[in-house]
């Protein structure tokens, strides 16, 4: 009992950890940097020099050359840009258009089975393999490889958002609000919305995560967004093939990669420590 | 509950249909030309006109839709355009090792993931926990293919412990078939080993907090038994979606782990697939794929009113 | 002392096991080839891969040698004064792989198929009068007027070869696949083995006869030295090379130059040139859209690109690659030194002429829609080097980047760009493909919708194209050559962005590797 209090206090009175505030500093860091990219990097990303092919870190490449003898550091740089849009459209996309449909699914009980029924089949679809023909369908740009990342997502979220209001509807107190005649959008917007806030932070953060990974994917399999525009995804693919001769290649994007996903996660954890609504309800 | 199985069941018709023609459609707005992968990048535009003609790919769309869909109920999968074996032996064939390594990679998840998850809730803040959360958080982060990467230069180049590559059947023996499917299975499992034991965690914490948890705990149960009988029970929805969204998730992560590692399987078959544009294989796939799919989800169902009984179905 | 009956037990099989093993022992040789093999129609493919199938399996009339001649295989030939008759008459002791005996009627139905198919072929029919089996074992070939290189185009290796089947297969319409794969040549094609896109298994044809005299490219004794062969496909390089140091495989057919580091280091395994012929890397223009349609705007592109620039950032290590003007390929009989002036200069000295060419040619900034293949590891860097150069030439150039397979039936489309159309893209050809007038793609002036992707006119080439085919001295296809090699730079046909090398990687068990221009698996022991 006592030590469901105490869990309880340290959740609500303890100050940000410093983990926290650390999250914070390198994913502000990382967002600069894709902002300032242009003024940070000491070449632009697609100055090629055949002569310096994969060279090692020097004073002048800060993180040596890739295959095409460009510098990758401000390749890295500018990937942040790229990677940060992937992963933040991806994210909200699926959330948008996942959490009402879920919502809605949740609650009323005839719409579930026809939307569930259209999400199981997108969802049945292996998600990279739906991203390859879209992605081949129109131009490997920006957009088209949000899109494809997105899509699979979707149903993710509808799920989940579903499961929660499932479970939360034959609550007490949404119960009691039916009861009073409460009209069916109240109750969602009242009850069920915030009882998924705290998983779809969960789960928006491993989206976010996933969809660079995801995009990295793409372009492992040759199908992402073209080398011409950096991403962490595509300069780790490109590197990839001589992880052997120089693996910094690979590591330097995976380490400011798994940065970024490491402080979302980390800021998503304390949010959700934060949002959750029956602590909100009680304290 | 028999009555709402058997609906379910005929319900997977629609979705079935949905699929075929999403698929159908994408495909065959997809530029590319199976008649290339065939004749190759030096052929004339007479020559693939040829094989076009004897593909019937000249038909009208709805044409070759309707074919295929009537096919397909006949049980007849068709051809490959590019090889020109019937599409189910090519299948049969890759089956197998993917299989394996989903199952593989989702057993070692179970059993890693989910005492991780709910340590790290019970020690919640804890350096247990914050230890759980950097090796989710790291499973999580890193490629598939760099964590392959990695796993081959110590284990297999530097330590000698595993084979660099390649894949033996279980038929082969237990021996052989576990030697090289460890590696793999590990690096396949390495990001729903992140994704679980994070949701079992979170779940976790909910559950925890509940009355009935106190409850237990109140009435002086062992803390082992208050954990796993009470509190995972409960906290086994929001695990099982991802568990079963995680199955089919595996599909994309299997596609690069059979690169990297060299396994024969489906999710190679199927990105050659697409490259080459053969279609009906990649319908065919994809429809197999769907279908599995489903009856996985059906099971999930079906085991949320087993394990939450504030679930009920009319 | 006790007795275990159990250990000794064990102890015996183990004996017999040692024992046993080197009497059933069989050789496998697994290699990783440079694509995997999807199709086996030898007849129908145009890639590299199926062309090495088909060798294993099937055979042709005539082999070709390393110096480039046709030489009896198959069948050996007799030529009448007047260029108008050959006999060819079949070897005894050939057999297809079901049984029955090669016929003279399954190689004219062989040779009809393989024409309809074949570009140069099928330019070959136009001058063929008929083709006869006139027994069991011979076939003559009667000509309207002669036709100087029917016999290489019998003996080529490239990019379709004559490949010979038994007529039951060879009466399959073209554009349709042979149903079995059933040749007379040194190894047998496993079917129940074959995984598409996987793994292709060979096995030795122990009722092949080989000729006599000693092998030479396609051409001489076929003699095979293993049981069996397995093409294992490995879509990472990387792991290839895992794989060859394990052990796991004996060969890899084509190994990315970059890499080939972390083989120097190894004892066991060796590098080396197999194919002495090798790639040609070509830009292509699309002749039909702005701004390519216009001559000088694609001289200053071809002045903007560089050969040096392409191949260093494409290979890196000069020693695997090539720089020369000729398009038949640096090292060929027909390889000369026309058109070197359009080569001159250094990167910066070129960029300054295209600078001004392009100053001069009124080009009016519409954009260039530049392919780029992304899963295509030999393609991948051109575009995007050839973007920047010409960019800094004064180009608007778009860098498209799509998978091989889309942008290879895009380039079959001249729409505007904006409807999919496309302006420029590279690609590669092995020199068999490209080393004389007659199977070059690259050159044909007419224009026509079904030549291959470019679409160029120029009506002198077209004479000089015909004049070829009836020339009929060395001497005289040389001069015609050059004169056609002039005119593919001054007209820009396309860019000949260099020649690269394919290197193999073997490990130190496999002794007296063929060389050939495609991977040849006999001669080889293990």
């Amino acid at each position: 009992m006592s030590q469901t209090q105490s869990l309880r206090k340290r959740l609500i009175e303890t100050p940000p950890h410093w983990t926290t505030m650390l999250a914070l500093a390198v994913l502000l860091a990382i967002v600069a940097m894709a902002l300032f990219a242009p003024r940070i990097a000491n070449f632009p990303p697609t100055e090629l020099n055949a002569m310096m092919r994969l060279k090692p870190a020097d004073g002048t490449y800060w993180m040596g050359t890739d295959s095409f003898g460009r510098d990758l550091y401000s390749r890295v740089i500018h990937g942040a840009r790229v990677s940060l849009l992937v992963g933040a459209g991806v994210a909200l996309g699926a959330i948008l258009i996942g959490l009402p449909l879920g919502l809605l699914a949740g609650w009323f009980r005839g719409l579930d089975a026809v939307l569930m029924r259209a999400m199981d089949g997108l969802m049945a679809i292996p998600g990279i393999l739906l991203a390859i023909a879209i992605v081949a369908l129109t131009k490997a740009g920006l957009t088209t490889v949000i899109i494809a990342i997105m899509l699979p997502e979707i149903p993710q979220v509808v799920r989940l958002v579903r499961a929660r209001v499932l479970a939360t509807r034959s609550e007490t107190f949404v119960e009691a609000a039916v009861l009073l005649g409460t009209s069916p959008m109240r109750i969602i917007w009242r009850h069920l919305l915030p009882s998924t806030i705290a998983p779809l932070i969960v789960q928006g953060t491993y989206v976010y995560a996933s969809a660079i990974l995801t995009e990295a994917a793409l372009s492992f399999l040759g199908v992402g967004i073209g080398t011409e525009t950096p991403t962490w995804g595509n300069i780790m693919a490109e590197g990839r093939l001589y992880f052997a001769l120089n693996p910094w290649l690979v590591y330097w994007p995976a380490i400011v990669l798994s940065l970024c996903i490491l402080s979302i996660n980390l800021l998503g954890d304390a949010l959700r420590d934060r949002l959750d609504p029956k602590m909100k309800g009680r304290s | 509950m028999l009555s709402y199985f058997l609906r379910r069941l005929l319900m997977a018709i629609p979705v079935m249909f949905f699929v075929a023609v999403f698929v159908f459609l994408l495909l065959r707005l997809t530029p590319g030309d199976p008649a290339q992968a065939i004749a190759g990048d030096q052929a004339s535009l007479a020559q693939l006109e040829a094989i076009r003609e004897s593909l019937g790919l000249n038909e009208p769309l709805s044409v070759q839709f309707v074919t295929w869909i009537g096919q397909m109920l006949q049980g007849d999968f068709g051809r490959s355009l590019i090889s020109d074996r019937p599409v189910l032996e090519m299948i049969g064939q890759r089956l197998g090792p993917t299989l394996a390594l989903a199952l593989v990679a989702m057993a070692m998840t179970l059993l890693i993931a989910l005492p991780m998850g709910v340590l790290a809730a019970w020690r919640h803040g804890g350096m247990t926990d914050r230890l759980v959360m950097a090796v989710s958080v790291i499973g999580f982060s890193v490629p598939i293919f760099v964590i392959g990467y990695v796993l081959i230069g110590v284990f297999a180049v530097h330590l000698r412990w595993f084979p660099v590559q390649g894949y033996k059947a279980l038929a082969d023996g237990i021996g052989p078939f576990a030697h090289r499917i460890f590696l793999p299975g590990l690096a396949l499992a390495s990001i729903y080993i992140a994704l679980i034991s994070r949701m079992t965690r979170a779940s976790m914490l909910e559950v925890l907090r509940e009355d009935y948890v106190r409850t237990a705990r109140a009435k002086g149960l062992p803390e082992g038994l208050v954990l796993f009988r009470h509190a995972l029970r409960n906290a086994a929805i929001p695990i099982l979606t991802v568990v079963g969204t995680g199955f089919a998730m595996m599909i994309s992560g299997v596609v690069v782990t059979e690169t990297v590692f060299n396994i024969p399987g489906l999710g190679r078959l199927v990105v050659d697939a697409v490259l080459a544009r053969d279609y009906p294989l990649i319908q065919a796939i994809i429809l197999l794929t769907a279908g599995t799919y489903v009856l996985i989800n059906l099971a999930i169902d079906l085991s949320y009113a087993l394990t939450d009984p504030r679930i009920r179905y009319q | 002392m006790t007795f275990h009956p159990l250990k000794s037990l064990g102890l015996a099989a183990l004996l017999a096991g040692t024992i046993a093993l080197p009497a059933w022992a069989e050789t496998t040789l697994t290699a990783v080839m440079q694509a995997p093999l999807r199709s086996l129609d030898p007849h129908l493919s145009t890639a590299q891969i199926v062309r090495t199938h088909g060798f294993m399996v099937f055979e042709t009339l005539l082999g070709m040698d390393a110096d480039y001649q046709p030489q009896p295989q198959m069948a050996d030939y007799v030529v009448s004064d007047d260029m108008l008759t050959y006999t060819l008459t079949l070897r005894e002791g050939l057999m297809w792989h079901d049984g029955t005996p090669v016929t003279a009627e399954d190689c004219v139905a062989s040779l009809m198929r393989w024409s309809q198919s074949d570009g140069s072929a099928k330019t070959m029919m136009q001058y063929v009068d008929s083709i006869e089996a006139t027994s069991e074992r011979e076939l003559v070939i009667h000509m309207k007027s002669p036709f100087g290189p029917l016999l290489e185009l019998l003996a080529k290796p490239s990019p379709i070869p004559a490949f010979m089947m038994p007529k039951r297969l060879a009466d399959t319409p073209v554009g349709e696949q042979i149903p079995e794969i059933i040749g007379s040549g040194p190894f047998k094609f496993v079917a129940d083995d074959y995984r598409p896109g996987d793994q292709a298994v060979y096995v030795k044809n122990e009722d092949y006869v080989p000729r006599e005299e000693p092998a030479s490219w396609t051409a001489g004794a076929k003699v095979v030295n293993v049981d069996r062969v397995v093409w294992q496909a490995m879509p990472d390089m990387q792991t290839s090379i895992n794989a060859i140091q394990s052990g796991d495989v004996d060969l890899i057919e084509q190994v990315t130059i970059d890499l080939l580091p972390l083989l120097a280091m190894n004892d066991e395994v060796e590098t080396g040139i197999l194919n002495p012929l090798g790639a040609q890397v070509t830009g292509r223009f699309n002749h039909r859209l702005p701004p390519f349609d216009d001559p000088e705007v694609r001289k200053a592109a071809m002045y903007a690109l560089d050969q040096e620039t392409l191949m260093q950032t494409a290979i890196g290590n000069s020693e695997y690659y090539q720089l020369c003007p000729s398009i038949y390929g640096c090292e060929v009989p027909l390889a000369s030194d026309v058109g070197a002036e359009y080569l001159e200069g250094s990167a910066d000295e070129r960029m300054a002429k295209a600078q001004e060419l392009l100053a001069a040619s009124g080009y009016d900034g519409t954009p260039v829609l530049m392919m780029q293949p992304t899963d295509l590891t030999v393609l991948t860097t051109q575009p995007i080097v050839a973007a920047e150069r010409m960019r800094e030439a004064g180009f608007t150039v778009e860098v498209a980047s799509m998978d091989w397979s889309t942008l290879q039936s895009r380039k079959n489309g001249w729409q505007p760009v904006a409807e999919g159309g496309w302006n420029y893209f590279f690609t590669y050809w092995g020199v068999a493909g490209i080393w004389n007038p007659l199977v070059h793609s690259l050159i044909n002036g007419s224009g026509d919708d079904n030549s291959w992707a470019g679409w160029p006119v120029n009506a002198r080439m077209e004479e000089l194209r015909a004049d070829y085919l009836t020339a009929g001295t060395l001497d005289e296809q040389k001069q015609i050559a050059e004169e056609i090699q002039q005119i593919a730079w001054d007209d820009s046909f396309y860019f000949n962005a260099g020649e690269f090398k394919s290197v193999a990687a073997w490990r130190t068990e496999l002794q007296d590797i063929q060389s050939g221009p495609i991977t040849l698996f006999w001669g080889v022991h293990k």
